[in-house]
This record gives C-alpha cells, sequence and structure tokens, in this order.
C-alpha cells in the first residue's frame, strides 16, 4: 500500500508497523509531526500510550522505563532535544535498553536553525558518559523514514542497544509516495526487569571494567550483523564518494547526471553510521586515487569513517566539501568535483 | 544474620546494608519493607530509585528495581506506570533529586496525577557527595557548601516540598510529610499512598531523616536536630487539609 506521505509521518507509520506502543515526546521542529501522529493515533487507539513530557529528559527516561517492562517504545527529537536526551541515553547505554529514538536533524549547535543539518552525527553516535554503544541509521528518503524505523526497533531489541535514527527536516517535512509495506516477522518484546534488581552505579572500578567490557564485547560481537552500507557504481572508478543520509541522494543524482555508470565516480553510503561498515569502506578504497567527503556538518562522519579507513592501504588524495547546516544542490557537487 | 524482625520483602542476600550507621533511609526503608510485606504486593511492585544516597536501595528488596540517574526516578516509574499500569510504581529519592534537579518531573507528575507514589528523604543536605547545601537546608545551616551557615540571600529559605506541590497537585493526590521520629506513622502514611496510587491517583510522602554522618551528630543529637528541622517542616497531611478548606 502505497501513500503520498511525509518522512515525518512515515516514521509514524513505521513505528506502528514495528509494534510500537508507547511514545514519550516533547514537541521540537523539525520532528514534531511524529509526536502529533502518535498522539492523534492514542487518542483513537486505547492499546497506544502517548505522553508529551515535562521536557525532553523526561521523555528519555520515561522512554527507559518502558522499554524496561518490555514494551517496544520511542521518542523523537532534534537539535537541543537531542542534547538533553543524552542523559536518558546514557542509561540506556549502560543497561543496553532497547531504546528508538528518531532524531531529525537541525543546524546547530545551540538552537541554531530550525530545518536541516547533518550535524548531530557525533551527537546521536557517541553522545553521553560512554563508549558509544548505540546504533544509529541514517535515512535520506521519507521512504527510508519507514523502512529505517522498522528497522531501528528490530535492531534495537534484537541485538538491546539504544537505537537512533537519524533524519533530518528536509526529509521530515518532504512528502513522497511511501510504500507502506508490513514487516513480515517484527521481533517480540520482553519484560527486561521482572525479577531483577538492576543498577546504574558501580563502587569498585573493577566490577564496573568488567561490566562494561562484556558491553563492549557484545556490541563488537553484533557490529558486522548491524553494520550496513550500500554502493552505486563500478569498483574500477578512481574516486570514491563518501555520503550518508539527505546528502548521499543528492550526490548520487550530481553522478548520474555526469558518470551514469559511475565508471569514474564509486559512491559507498554508510547506512549505519555507529557501527561504521569500515571493513567493507576499506574494500571499496582499493586501487581508489581519490576520496571525498560531502557533508552538511564540518566533517563528523568523515572523523568516523577516517578513524576506519586503513591508511597504510589508501594512499590517495581526501578531498572535502562540508556545509554545515546547509544542504547541497546538484549543481555545489558537480561544481566540488570539476574543481 | 538474624531474619526475625526483617520484612519477607527484603533481599536477604544484601544484607547488612551499606547506609551509614544511624542513617534515616534504613529506618524509612524498613518501614516500606513492612508495609510491603503486610499488603504482600511484593511482584506487583517496581520500585525505582535515584543516585545519591537513595542508590544503596538497589538490591535491599526482593522487588523489580531500577536505579536511574539524579531527578530521574519519577519519569523511569512513570514511563513504566504509562504501560504497565497493574504494576504499584514508587520512585524513591532525596531531596536533591526531588527539589533541585529533578524538580520539574516531580511538580508534572503531580500536576498531571499520575499514579505513582513518590518518597523524598529530607535530610537537609546532599549526603553521598558530602553533605552539600540543598534546597531544603535551612537559612543559617552549616553544611560544606555552606561553612558559615546557609544565606538566605542569593541561596534561598528552605524549599518546602510538600507545600510546592500542594498548591498544583490534582486535588485528589495524597501528599503528606512524616519524619523518622515516628517510624509508626511512616507505615501508616506509605499505606495511605500506596492506597491512594492504586485508586489511580498521585502520592507523595516527604520523610524528614536523620544524617548522622554529614550532620557530623551522634545518637542523641541527630535526633534532637531533627527536632530543629520538624519546627521549619510542619509534619502533616496536606490532602486532609485541603478537603477542610
Amino acid at each position: 500500500m502505497k501513500e503520498f506521505i511525509s518522512g515525518n509521518v512515515a516514521a509514524f507509520k513505521g513505528a506502528i508497523a514495528a509494534g510500537a506502543r508507547a511514545m514519550f515526546g516533547y514537541p521540537i521542529t523539525p520532528s514534531t509531526e511524529i509526536l502529533q501522529s502518535w498522539s492523534e493515533a492514542a487518542d483513537k487507539n486505547d492499546h497506544l500510550v502517548f505522553l508529551q513530557t515535562e521536557d525532553e529528559t523526561a521523555a528519555g527516561f520515561c522512554l527507559n522505563g518502558a522499554v524496561l517492562q518490555g514494551v517496544k517504545s520511542f521518542t523523537a527529537t532534534a537539535g537541543p532535544g537531542t542534547v538533553l536526551m543524552q542523559d536518558g541515553l546514557s542509561m540506556a547505554e549502560n543497561l543496553r535498553l532497547p531504546t528508538v529514538t528518531i532524531v531529525m536533524q537541525r543546524g546547530g549547535p545551540s538552537t541554531g536553525t530550525v530545518n536541516y543539518s547533518q550535524q548531530e552525527v557525533l551527537l546521536t553516535c557517541f553522545g553521553g558518559n560512554g563508549e558509544g554503544l548505540r546504533i544509529v541509521y541514517s535515512a535520506g528518503t521519507p521512504q527510508e523514514m519507514y523502512d529505517f524505523t522498522i528497522k531501528a526497533f528490530d535492531s534495537a531489541w534484537r541485538y538491546r542497544f539504544p537505537t537512533i535514527l537519524l533524519g533530518d527536516g528536509y526529509i521530515g517535512k518532504q512528502k513522497s509516495q511511501v510504500d507502506l509495506k508490513a514487516p513480515l516477522n517484527p521481533i517480540k518484546s520482553v519484560n527486561l526487569l521482572s525479577g531483577k534488581n538492576i543498577r546504574n552505579c558501580y563502587s569498585s572500578e573493577d566490577e564496573f571494567a568488567d561490566y562494561l567490557k562484556q558491553n563492549i564485547l557484545a556490541f563488537e560481537k553484533a557490529a558486522p550483523k548491524i553494520s550496513e552500507f550500500s554502493v552505486f557504481g563500478k569498483n574500477s572508478a578512481e574516486n570514491l564518494i563518501i555520503a550518508h543520509g539527505s546528502t548521499y541522494f543528492t550526490v548520487r543524482e550530481a553522478i548520474e547526471s555526469i558518470d551514469p555508470q559511475g565508471k569514474h565516480y564509486q559512491i559507498f553510503r554508510p547506512i549505519t553510521l555507529r557501527p561504521f561498515p569500515g571493513t567493507d569502506l576499506n574494500r571499496y578504497l582499493k586501487n581508489k586515487k581519490r576520496l571525498w567527503f560531502f557533508e552538511s556538518s564540518y566533517g563528523q562522519m568523515q572523523m568516523i569513517a577516517k578513524a576506519e579507513i586503513d591508511f597504510t592501504q589508501f594512499k590517495g588524495k581526501v578531498q572535502t566539501d562540508f556545509r554545515p547546516a546547509k544542504s547541497f544542490l546538484i549543481e555545489d557537487i558537480i561544481e566540488t568535483i570539476r574543481g | 544474620m538474624d531474619y526475625k524482625t526483617m520484612p519477607d520483602s527484603y533481599k536477604k542476600s544484601s544484607k547488612p546494608h551499606f547506609f551509614c550507621p544511624g542513617c534515616g533511609h534504613a529506618i524509612t526503608l524498613k518501614q516500606l519493607g513492612d508495609v510491603v510485606s503486610e499488603l504482600g504486593i511484593a511482584k506487583k511492585m517496581v520500585f525505582g530509585i535515584d543516585i545519591g544516597c537513595s542508590l544503596l536501595a538497589w538490591d535491599f528488596f526482593d522487588i523489580d528495581t531500577i536505579q536511574a540517574h539524579h531527578g530521574r526516578s519519577i519519569p523511569v516509574v512513570v514511563g513504566i506506570k504509562k504501560v504497565a499500569p497493574k504494576k504499584i510504581a514508587l520512585a524513591y529519592m532525596g531531596d536533591g533529586g526531588a527539589y533541585a534537579i529533578g524538580l520539574q518531573s516531580l511538580i508534572h507528575a503531580a500536576y498531571r496525577n499520575d499514579p505513582i507514589i513518590a518518597i523524598v528523604i529530607n535530610n537537609t543536605n546532599y549526603a553521598m557527595t558530602g553533605g552539600q547545601m540543598a534546597p531544603t537546608t535551612f537559612p543559617g545551616e552549616i553544611t560544606s557548601t555552606s561553612a558559615f551557615g546557609k544565606r538566605d540571600q542569593g541561596f534561598g529559605n528552605h524549599f518546602l516540598g510538600p507545600e510546592t506541590i500542594f498548591s498544583i497537585a490534582d486535588k485528589k493526590a495524597y501528599i503528606a510529610r512524616v519524619s523518622v521520629s515516628n517510624p509508626r506513622n511512616i507505615k501508616e502514611t506509605f499505606k495511605k499512598a500506596i492506597s491512594k496510587a492504586e485508586s489511580g491517583n498521585f502520592a507523595f510522602v516527604e520523610v524528614l531523616s536523620i544524617c548522622p554522618t554529614n550532620w557530623k551528630t551522634n545518637a542523641h543529637n541527630s535526633f534532637e536536630f531533627l527536632k530543629t528541622i520538624e519546627a521549619k517542616f510542619p509534619l502533616k497531611e496536606f490532602s486532609k487539609t485541603r478537603e477542610a478548606v
């Protein structure tokens, strides 16, 4: 079934399709329609739980409480809201709580702008006072807001790490045909608190380090199963372009217009930013002469990618076009590439 | 250990507990444990606790327990109660968590009449971090961040939690202040609070407590100092007052 809907509404429908039963949130542009759509649905359906909390911090902790009871639950936020969400996310990370947080990026720092950026990458991947044991997807179209919301719930409950879906205001507000395919086997959720005393605070460094080590090992073990990417173009191309989310789709249109087969320009798109598909990236980097980064931030995704790139193998040139809090037009990409 | 005087709801393997000798938390938790055992609600209950001294209650009971951050046990149990309405959801915290960092959540839970129970231990200081000044510290009281006594100018008078919450709470909410000087009253009050929450309303109990470690008081002087505090924080049931008005 196809519907002409916005990315925000698509995210809401994805949450319903994934079996979410509760949403806790605080209005913030450009994510608000997710909250609004859920509240309308909860008004009509007693099975659905909705609470518009006093702030994003409370939303994050209500969410932690709800998932502890084994109920698929989520929140949606943006910008300064994502900052406040780190409080609850940090607890979710420590206890491996399968929360889902939909982040529609807006310009920052601070209240910045209300519509668009790719500046919440490091905050969602590594925010909080921990090691970034989170799963982060980056969507680039309303269709992906639907598909990846379902994916986010699946990964959260399958691997038990807080999961974040990154979108932005442009795809949140943009309407397009979205295919609302129901997931075949939505994952089951279970009560995580039953019969347990759970703490977040340890008194001995050794004890906590052991606990943390287990979580890190679990994350590393799951990483190859979680990490996702897509590739456009030929392996024989001399150039590799890395871009994610909305920017990826602009880059792809630009390349298709000047190099339809991707003979000269291959595009590597990380779908998960955390865990980052680093091994795969290194495979595609083989024999490349030039690596390009396009990002609507001052290189946040690039920082993550560079930490993964094997620079003993890749000796090519790295070129960047970073436009913090600003989107790219197709012409911008072509102009940068052609120098 | 002699288990005879321990309530059934206690987790025996975690005793003796880790609270300081003479701490009011242990007195309060004993009453709570008795109430839970007498009402037979351990299985129905979820216990949310703050960080701070409250943390030490993380494995105190054989009750599903979750420890959150400072001031965040209320939103955690609100989330739990929303998706599991049959549970008895109780948030347990200190006065710093309730009246400073978590006040926004406390106010809104009361304002929404969320059917949870919030218990606040008020010992007029941030005890776990070494006895700093709290909103509840009264003018003139010496703490590690008010070495010459708290100045009301710029630091405020002692914060009256139940009075504040009473002013915005739903009129069906249960609000009370009790003291560890009268454990039996704590027990009766907890029973009323639980019953009020079970009937679908917000219940809030502040317990005036002693902190011998940070007050630097012996047993006798702890209770003497408690008397000073009791004179400043009236012990009463606020819901009754409202009915009378």
